[in-house]
């Protein structure tokens, strides 16, 4: 008969020791928190996995402003997220929020579970990744910090290994570099429809830019077009010396978008995909332009 | 294992066992009885489950119910004023008088959707009720976009959203519900816009759904379905298997059905089995059953089952199932041809054939569509028990007297032995025309002898339920220099998938219907329906006319375009109108309002052109990547079943108490048949409306009204409410022996009659003899209606009179297409329908509303792909943020024939849609999108494929 395990708010070792004894007995525990992509997954089939739910760790749903950066916990919802007066360089996740799947979703479900998760679809990873940010995961053998964009390593798979558990996000702040920086952000999604739909593909932006307008460094990520979302180095470097202002979006070219891979599903073919992508990037930078 | 878990539901403390990640919304229903929590998906893909917790809206399918300790959980059972809603008993969630509750125990959101219509079938109003009620706590008056945020993650299928978006506006800022409904004079409940009869249950949750009854001592059948689209198959040892698993009671397998393993809408061709014999035709299709405790069914996984599958190279289409050499799928259909269809009439030739005397403009046109789901937000449920030698089947049904007939061959017993007890439906629009859960829990209940229940999971659901038939069709037309048309040729070839089931019905209807709403002296149009391996194509809301449509409308564009003509004057100009004659040779002697419809839609069409030449205008200054379009799209649709009987008996007794009851086999399947028919048998009898109590679909209850299908209800089983009402009035009048103008009063064990002018004559009803049926019912008079429409069976040549009246309509498009990304917004819908006489308003624009909204998801998004689109994810629906402004305008003209002048208005909503909203795509950017849906990287490679490449918008 499987097992499910709450830990309260003051048992985060418990927690870990939980997971660390499933590994042991060769019964790895699923970690569930807002659990918004533990059922769809599991429709019409017996849920009987040893589960560790971690909602119950309240010290896990915060978001904190840290030694040069912020610290979101694993247990913070897209809602939270929305609702945290937050500076401009959250403006592209919290817009990656609102677009995820319907309120009952974004009420329970968490960034960190986002990024576990890791379907090449997922909202809040090309935001993560265009933040710098990095995955915090803790184990009774010890701590560690992985950045979103090595952490996940394929199509719903990630480095974290079934003793850990991940208990936030660390966010370095992208103006720290200098005085007079300014970091603003954006994101884009292109779905099929308003609502509760899938991204075909989507683009989340930071752009930092000095006391002149003039770009000091920018960091891109696209989502849906590639089994892991892409960075576009290239284009970043490219960008890096120039104004930020209307017209920016000119910049992009498409060999700028060549570490994406994407491919024919239902939503769409790869060369569509390819082709809006870039739309996308163009159209993000504009926002930021403007 | 198992735990306590204790939390708070609609303010009262609760503590349950439970599994603690048992789903929160499993707990609602199952151990607490709370069932106006609906379930839809299991996956926060419909938001139909929405509850909130500690405030906020979630989908209780999604929530372990651990999480829900120490919680305030807020449920539909707790919107009310009154306390205690789910504690009603005996309630019959399906008749009219669900138990206490009135209008005034409403919450001002519930009276809100009452009364202006935002409930149809009802299984999304709970969830969406709740959601509102969230996002109202957080926006006591919200903007439309914080209202579609709030609203944004529960899906409805019946809608269109329109007058859900207007129910939660109208009761935001704590503001009571605008007004009562205005009292209704005796005799004027038709064209009034009352509350649906049927309303108050589905606005508190309390109404009863195929899902909602849990018989005790009951088992569940759950069916194993093929993997594979077309695989032989051998079952092993079942016993062995059974003696590993306590609490799985039996298997049934092909060999088991005690009467005959087929099943078929039509009488002759059932070739369906309940479970197959040894060969699979397509994937989803059931090959075994299990029959057990529901919780062991859940965990048994159908890989572990000793069945061995040959897979086959399937039939994946119509070009494979017709080609050289392709082996037949069954007996019946030599080359995998099901049936064909054909209409002739004129000289065809003559009519394209160029010369000094031949058409000014021909244009051809090639349509490709794809499998459409209905997506009804509730899955097909229901259950079973056997009663001493006969069979209940309690289920969600749009067709309870085939139901009753079907299960009986497939028990092998007479039909009176069987009895369907139909739930309110939540969803249908086709999609529950076919048999779904009732042959396995019939063959369970009646072998095992214990009640059993099935509800199908979203993704059998999809998997195993007929599609629209994917069309594949060329047409082509011509017209001279003043636009009329000369002539008009057309072949569809339909795939039918892997058996019957409503395949026929297409091939026949859409011939007839192949060149629109237009005077055509020459027409040849020919159909096939194709079997393949792929899903049963059966009936979806329009029966392959609105694929038809899609062609017919994209060639009067063109023409319109060579001819220099304008496109709605086009139509106009061709428009069927009283004292044509159809290309079946049927004379329209009445109600055929399409040149009204686009009458009045001709100022609008010239203004929104206007505004949108002047917007595009504007956005190519700019510089900006998005074109507005206006298009048009025009329809008939033929009421009732094609030149074959399809009556309707409907009854009104009286019974000694002074109670009126309208015994009808009409089933509401919540596009408001119940409240209309009432409101006619009402105007009928000469009572209020409000009086009438309501037996429905029940078949041990009602005779037989036929199907809810082919837009038939209001027409028929209508005409059959008026004979009824009219034909107890007439009883009532000889009784008292009064004239025709008597008033009728309603009391308390009497009946009063008043002649204008004349003394009141009471009938002592008590003092009559009652006649009492042995399912409870009693009346001292029974008024009986009859009514079949007049048809005549069709030649060779479709010449005939298919039906015996039609409805008209046309709809303006206003879209915006991003060049760049081809992403398509609709941003408003015009919609002018003939619709005879609207009985209910309100009723009426819901109708096209939820029309509307579909022909929407046809055009644009809606894509079923076997083994691949089988949730509410990937197959997507219209969300209330795609959801256009909607203006609608009815046109009564009236049909002699029609009860009140009254046609049909189901279907035709759905079938201009498409047509408008190509034509509008067409107009923004020059590219004919002829391969549905248009998906944005379908738009943005039309747009590419365009002669100079840039779209004529972008040239000026």
């Amino acid at each position: 008969m499987a097992s499910y395990f709450r830990p309260a708010a003051s048992q985060l070792g418990e927690a870990l020791e939980a997971l660390a004894l499933g590994v042991a007995e060769g019964r790895p525990r699923v970690v569930v928190a807002g659990a918004t992509d533990h059922y769809p997954a599991r429709v019409g089939r017996a849920i009987d996995e040893d589960v560790l739910d971690v909602s119950g760790l309240a010290g896990l749903r915060t978001i904190d402003k840290v030694n040069g950066g912020w610290w979101i916990g694993a247990g913070t919802t897209w809602t939270d997220l929305v609702e945290r007066p937050l500076p401009a360089c959250f403006d592209g996740l919290k817009r990656a929020a609102r677009a995820v799947g319907g309120l009952q979703v974004q009420n329970r479900g968490t960034l960190a579970g986002n990024v576990c998760n890791a379907s090449p679809a997922a909202d809040g990873i090309p935001n993560l990744m265009a933040l710098q940010a990095s995955v915090r995961l803790r184990s009774v053998r010890g701590e560690r910090d992985v950045p979103v964009g090595e952490f996940v390593t394929g199509n719903r798979t990630t480095r974290r290994e079934p003793d850990e558990l991940v208990t936030g996000l660390v966010v370095p702040d992208p103006a720290a570099a200098g005085h007079g920086l300014v970091a603003t952000s954006t994101f884009r999604k292109l779905g099929a429809r308003a609502y509760l739909v899938i991204s075909i593909a989507m683009v989340a932006a930071v752009v930092v830019r000095d006391a002149q307008g003039r770009i000091t460094s920018a960091r891109l990520a696209v989502g849906a077009c590639s089994p892991v979302a892409r960075r576009l180095p290239g284009l970043e470097a490219e960008l890096a010396g120039r104004p930020l202002r209307p017209g920016v979006g000119g910049l992009v070219r498409a060999e700028h978008l060549a570490p994406l891979s994407p491919i024919d599903d239902v939503r769409g073919t790869a060369e569509y995909r390819r082709g809006a992508a870039l739309v996308l990037v163009r159209r993000a930078l504009e926002d930021l332009a403007t | 294992m198992t735990a306590w878990i204790a939390f708070s539901v609609n303010g009262r403390a609760v503590d349950v066992e439970v599994n603690p990640m048992r789903r929160l919304a499993d707990v609602l229903r199952d151990d607490l009885g709370l069932t106006g929590t609906k379930i839809g998906c299991n996956a926060g893909d419909c938001g139909a489950c929405t509850v909130r917790l500690n405030g906020r809206q979630v989908c209780a399918c999604l929530v372990p119910v651990a999480q829900a300790a120490g919680a305030d959980v807020r449920t539909i059972e707790g919107l009310a004023a009154v306390e205690g809603l789910a504690a009603v008993e005996g309630h019959e969630g399906h008749d009219r008088h669900e138990g206490p509750l009135e209008v005034t125990d409403l919450a001002a959101l519930q009276r809100a959707f009452l009364e202006i219509g935002a409930a149809q079938c009802g299984i999304c109003t709970p969830g969406m009720l709740m959601a509102a009620d969230d996002t109202l706590a957080r926006h006591p008056r919200p903007t439309p976009a914080e209202l579609a945020d709030g609203l944004g993650g529960v899906l409805c299928r019946c809608t269109g959203y329109r007058k859900i978006a207007e129910a939660v506006a109208a009761a935001s800022g704590g503001a009571s519900v605008a007004a009562e409904t205005a009292a209704v004079a005796v005799g004027a409940d038709v064209g009034a816009r009352l509350p649906k009869v049927d309303g108050i249950g589905r606005v508190t949750g309390v109404t009863q759904f195929g899902a909602d009854e849990r018989p005790s001592d009951g088992l569940a059948v759950r069916a194993v379905r093929s993997p594979h689209a077309r695989a032989r198959f051998t079952i092993g040892d079942l016993d062995q298997f059974r003696a590993a698993h306590p609490g799985l009671v039996r298997f049934l397998v092909a060999a088991d059905i005690p009467g005959q393993n087929r099943y078929g809408i039509y009488p002759t061709g059932k070739d369906q089995p309940v479970l197959a014999e040894g060969e699979v035709r397509h994937r989803g299709e059931a090959v075994c059953a299990l029959v057990g405790e529901e919780a062991i069914l859940e965990v048994i996984d159908d890989a572990e089952l000793p069945i061995a599958w040959q897979p086959l190279e399937p039939l994946a289409d119509i070009e494979t199932a017709t080609a050289p050499g392709a082996p037949d799928l069954h007996d019946h259909a030599p080359g995998n041809v099901l049936v064909t269809g054909r209409l002739a009439r004129g000289d065809i030739e003559a009519g394209f054939a160029l010369g000094p005397d031949g058409p000014a403009a021909t244009a051809a046109v090639e349509v490709e569509t794809t499998f459409l789901e209905h997506a009804a937000i509730e899955p097909e449920a229901g259950w079973a028990r056997r009663v001493g030698d006969r069979l209940e089947l309690t289920v969600s049904t749009q067709a309870p007297y085939m139901d009753r007939d079907e299960v009986a061959l497939i028990l092998g017993i007479a039909p009176d032995r069987v009895r369907i007890v139909p739930t309110a439906c939540g969803g249908g629009f086709g999609g529950k025309l076919d048999l779904g859960v009732h042959g396995l829990v019939a063959t369970a209940a009646w072998l095992v002898g214990r009640p059993v229940r099935a509800v199908w999971t979203r993704p059998e659901s999809m998997a195993a339920s007929p599609k629209r038939h994917p069309a594949r069709i060329r047409a082509s037309a011509a017209a001279d220099a003043e636009g009329r048309l000369t002539a008009f040729r057309f072949h569809g070839d339909f795939d039918t998938g892997a058996y019957a089931s409503w395949g026929p019905t297409v091939a026949n209807r859409v011939p007839v219907h192949a060149m629109g709403p237009y005077a055509v002296p020459a027409v040849l149009a020919t159909t096939r329906a194709i079997h393949t391996n792929n899903p049963p194509a059966g009936a979806f809301r329009g029966f392959g006319v609105p694929q038809a449509a899609i062609a017919h409308e994209a060639l009067m564009d063109d023409l319109a375009t060579q001819l220099g003509i304008d496109p709605l004057e086009l139509r106009h100009r061709n428009a069927l109108r009283s004292g044509s004659v159809t290309a079946s040779g049927q004379v329209l002697r009445a109600s055929a309002g399409l040149a009204a419809c686009l009458d009045a839609l001709r100022p609008r069409w010239a203004r929104l052109r206007a505004e949108v030449e002047a917007w595009n205008a504007g956005a190519a200054g700019r510089d900006e990547p998005s074109r507005r379009g206006v298009g048009i799209g025009a329809m008939w649709y033929g009421i009732g079943n094609t030149s074959m009987t399809n009556p309707s008996t409907i009854e009104m007794g009286l019974d000694r108490g002074g109670a009126v009851t309208l015994y009808s086999g009409a089933v509401d399947i919540g596009q408001g048949a119940s409240t209309v028919l009432v409101q006619i048998a009402a105007d009928a009898l000469g009572v209020p409306a409000a009086t009438v109590r309501l037996v429905s679909g029940d078949t041990d209850r009602t005779r037989d009204a036929g199907k809810s299908s082919a837009s038939r209800q209001t027409f028929v089983s209508g005409n059959a409410a008026r004979l009824a009402g009219e034909d107890l009035r007439r009883q009532l009048l000889r009784l008292a022996e009064v004239g025709d103008e008597a008033a009728i009063e309603l009391g308390d064990g009497r009946v009063r009659l008043t002649e204008p002018g004349g003394p009141p004559v009471d009938i002592d009803l008590v003092e009559l003899p009652t006649t009492a049926t042995a399912a409870g019912d009693a009346w001292v008079l029974l008024g009986r209606g009859f009514y079949d429409p007049a048809t005549t069976p069709l030649d060779a040549d479709g010449q005939g009179v298919p039906y015996e009246t039609y409805a008209f309509g046309a709809q303006v498009a206003v879209v915006e297409v991003d060049l760049e990304l081809g992403t398509t917004r609709v941003h408003r819908i015009v919609a002018a329908h003939d619709v005879g006489r609207a009985i209910n308003p309100t009723q009426v624009e819901g109708q096209i509303h939820g029309g509307i909204a579909q022909g929407l998801g046809l055009a644009l998004m809606e894509a079923y792909v076997p083994g691949r689109t089988e949730n509410l994810h990937d197959y997507l629906i219209p969300t209330i943020g795609d959801a256009p402004e909607i203006e609608t305008i009815l046109i009564e003209d009236p049909e002699p024939a029609g009860p009140y002048g009254a046609k049909g208005v189901g279907e035709p909503a759905l079938v201009p849609t498409a047509p408008a909203i190509l034509g509008a795509i067409h107009a923004a950017t020059g590219a004919r999108i002829t391969r549905l849906p248009a998906t944005p990287d379908r738009v943005l490679a039309a747009l590419r494929a365009l002669p100079d490449r840039r779209p004529p918008a972008r040239r000026r």
